[in-house]
């Protein structure tokens, strides 16, 4: 018989590292699709105006806040408990997507398209600063309005059950939403760009502007229409971050952000099937460097190194493929 | 403006004026001048809700334990600054009350790192500081013969989460989690030392700067199944943390250290955080001799003290003894001759017996082990008191 202490003590144990196995993968499945629904808004609109559109982070967590905001008035009228959830979670997250692509529709309006004729970084330095400008409208509405700087996502009781799938796995209702709405949106997504008049509409301003509009193509409504789109897919991520997650403040976006803008280089920046690559790669690095690291180590690396591991993966893949995951297969741009 | 309009501004600004004439100047103004009592705390920003506690719990003392010195023949009043939990404005406030010479006392700070930089510019003018809240180990390890504190320290927190863990709850593994900056990093590893000291085993210590995915780092944890998770950190981590691993299915008793001391705790983590244990330095409010301080303070400002208003409460009558023991004969107070005093000053109150050792940590000072007992913000101050150890200060590192 196997001493229970000494088995205890050695640093690597197997049963162990194979037991929780599938809980992690599951968990970084379910990070990676977060990531790439918010790695949508960077690469579309990459795709068609090869522009980092850096305010992007604020624009998902814009839409957590403004699906918050939903949720704690119905929970306030006492609504939350009697409408039926996925009515409730439908409608906050249509609601944060409109107010999500709005804002990012009114964003390029107003710091992007008048500098379009100007050199790259231009506009980038613009993005930049729109990002710290709306992390400080954020927190400034919200300390006026609710005189808080951390906002807890109200919970959708049924959301929280959890279903034993094994004794060492196991997954929330929630999770599951948050997968199979992520799912549905990319597929959505994909539809559009590829199979209707809009989406080819999109792909022809993407490969060349002037041509796309000698075509008739109108290239503003186009991209403002990118716009929405992109902003509109973060709205909804934000809704199911906060949703999954329970805590945002302003500047909670900053940092998915830019593990999402990471993810969309690293699937191929231009390329949506390549984002949502990308965001379930990272999120399955992530995940296994924060779960493994200390076990297979013995405590020498901890879970704090985890995003060390996963962009060192990450710089390992573009040093062999530079173009990104799925980069060569795009041929959208010029 | 015409010059009747301008005569009637005035005389508005006049009566204004008499009206704000401040309140503390009683009957006994006469002869022996005046004893200025200052505050330094933040009272406009986001923690002002604290630093108008401490003002406030000085308030009340003042005017319950002014009687003596009015006697002798002093006007005694209470001068609060605002430091807006900043360094710069705490040092900028510090001049301003160096240079005022009736000045003999300062309570406060909030904010260890507004403390430490204000008492340099105290020390240059000997002028005593008693802090009702600075746990940070710097504030008294310097050795100044002006800083005192009533409250505890922050490497002491660490050893009694870990008496708590192990004689009280009698775990027998423990994993141990921090959010990597020198307060949380510090509690942590302080906390794990004296564990294992204790024969329990700590079977993970790790850092992380997450504030919102904690599944990666639960599920390890889960497998593992401790009797005991510590999270040294503050609030805004720790409680999504804990909320995560409890709806993940970690069984563990949850300990924190006084980062944990707030009702946005279970307003972020909800029910499922109801049963965790933090230590704190600050008395509840639940103790019979708070519950005794917490009504008079409630009777006079119209609400409950909120944490560190019973120390300042305190750290205030100690000054006040000292500054009698000064005035003794009626002789006027110098401020080294103060801060002198305060060092003999023996005090008993509500949150135990004070005496200052040679760098002004209390002798014995009282650390709480608290227990979330409701999900609802507004009853925080109810929560339940599991453990009180009383702990020396360790001795000055040379």
């Amino acid at each position: 018989m196997v001493d229970r202490d000494a088995a205890a003590d050695r640093p690597m144990d197997f049963e162990l590292l194979v037991g929780i196995f599938p809980q992690v993968l599951l968990d970084g499945l379910l990070l990676g699709f977060m990531y790439a629904l918010i790695a949508l808004g960077y690469t579309m609109v990459y795709g068609v105006l090869e522009f980092i559109n850096f305010a992007h982070s604020e624009i998902f967590i814009f839409g957590a806040f403004v699906g918050a905001e939903i949720l704690l008035s119905l929970k306030n009228a006492g609504a939350l408990e009697t409408l039926p959830w996925p009515l409730v979670l439908l409608g906050v997250m249509l609601a944060g997507m409109l107010a999500s692509g709005a804002l990012a529709v009114s964003i390029e309006r107003i710091a992007y398209r008048p500098l379009r004729a100007a050199p790259r970084l231009i506009p980038l330095i613009s993005a930049i600063g729109m990002s710290f400008f709306l992390q400080d409208v954020i927190r400034l509405v919200e300390s006026l309005w609710r005189n808080a700087f951390n906002l807890v996502y109200p919970t959708l009781e049924p959301l929280n059950v959890r279903y034993e799938l094994t004794s060492t796995l196991d997954v929330s209702a929630k999770s599951l939403v948050v997968i199979v709405a992520a799912l549905l949106m990319l597929w959505g997504l994909h539809a559009l760009v590829n199979r209707t008049k809009i989406g080819t509409a999109i792909r022809a301003v993407a490969e060349d502007q002037a041509a796309a509009s000698l075509m008739g193509i109108d290239v503003n409504r186009i991209i403002s229409l990118t716009f929405l789109i992109g902003g509109a897919m973060g709205g909804a991520a934000g809704v199911l971050f906060g949703v999954q997650y329970g805590l945002i403040n302003p500047y909670t976006g900053f940092i998915p952000g830019l593990k999402a803008f990471t993810a969309a280089v690293l699937g191929g920046i231009g390329n949506i099937p390549g984002a949502m690559l990308g965001g379930i790669v990272l999120g399955l690095l992530e995940a296994f460097a924060a779960s493994y690291l200390s076990l297979l180590t013995g405590g020498a690396f901890g879970a704090e190194y985890k995003d060390i591991f996963a962009f060192s993966v990450l710089i390992l893949i573009l040093i062999f493929r530079p173009k990104g995951l799925l980069g060569e297969v795009v041929r959208e741009r010029a | 403006m015409n010059p009747t309009r301008i005569r009637s501004v005035l005389a508005i600004g006049a009566a204004l004026a008499i009206a704000l004439l401040p309140l503390g100047s009683g009957p006994a103004a006469q002869g022996k001048g005046t004893i200025k009592i200052a505050t330094q705390s933040p009272l406009s920003g986001g923690q002002a809700a604290l630093g108008e506690g401490i003002k406030l719990g000085t308030q009340l003392a003042v005017e319950k334990f002014k009687g003596n010195l009015e006697k002798a023949g002093f006007r005694v009043e209470l001068v609060p600054y605002d430091d807006q939990a900043k360094p710069d404005v705490g040092v900028a406030n510090a001049k301003n009350i160096i240079a005022d010479k009736n000045i003999m006392v300062v309570i406060g700070h909030l904010n260890s790192g507004v403390a430490i930089p204000s008492s340099e510019v105290y020390k240059e003018d000997s002028l005593p500081m008693i802090s009702p809240a600075n746990t940070n180990e710097k504030v008294t390890d310097r050795g100044y013969p002006n800083v005192n504190r009533v409250c505890g320290r922050d490497d002491v927190q660490g050893p009694v989460g870990a008496e708590f863990a192990a004689g009280s709850l009698k775990v027998k593994t423990a994993y141990v989690l921090h959010d990597k900056t020198t307060y949380g990093q510090g509690v942590a590893e302080a906390f794990k030392n004296d564990l294992e000291k204790k024969g329990v085993k700590i079977i993970g210590f790790e850092g992380t700067e997450e504030k919102s995915n904690f599944d990666p780092i639960i599920t390890p944890i889960k497998a593992k199944n401790p009797d005991l998770v510590y999270f040294g950190g503050i609030y805004d981590q720790g409680a999504p943390f804990f909320k995560q691993a409890r709806e993940k299915g970690v069984k563990a008793k949850f300990l924190g250290p006084d980062g944990m001391d707030s009702s946005d705790f279970v307003k972020i983590g909800g029910k499922v955080v109801v049963g965790t244990y933090y230590t704190t330095a600050a008395a509840p409010a639940s103790s019979p001799q708070a519950k005794q301080f917490g009504e008079e303070f409630k009777k006079k400002y119209g609400k409950n003290p909120e944490p560190y208003a019973a120390e300042s409460y305190v750290a205030t009558a100690i000054a006040i003894k000292a500054l009698e023991d000064v005035t003794k004969g009626g002789k006027a107070p110098t401020r080294e001759a103060v801060a002198a005093a305060i060092r003999k000053v023996k005090y008993n109150g509500m949150t135990g017996t004070i005496e200052f050792d040679d760098k002004g940590d209390p002798k014995k000072a009282s650390y709480y082990v608290m227990q979330v007992s409701s999900d609802n913000p507004e009853k925080w101050s109810e929560n339940k008191e599991a453990k009180r150890l009383a702990i020396a200060a360790p001795a000055m590192k040379k």
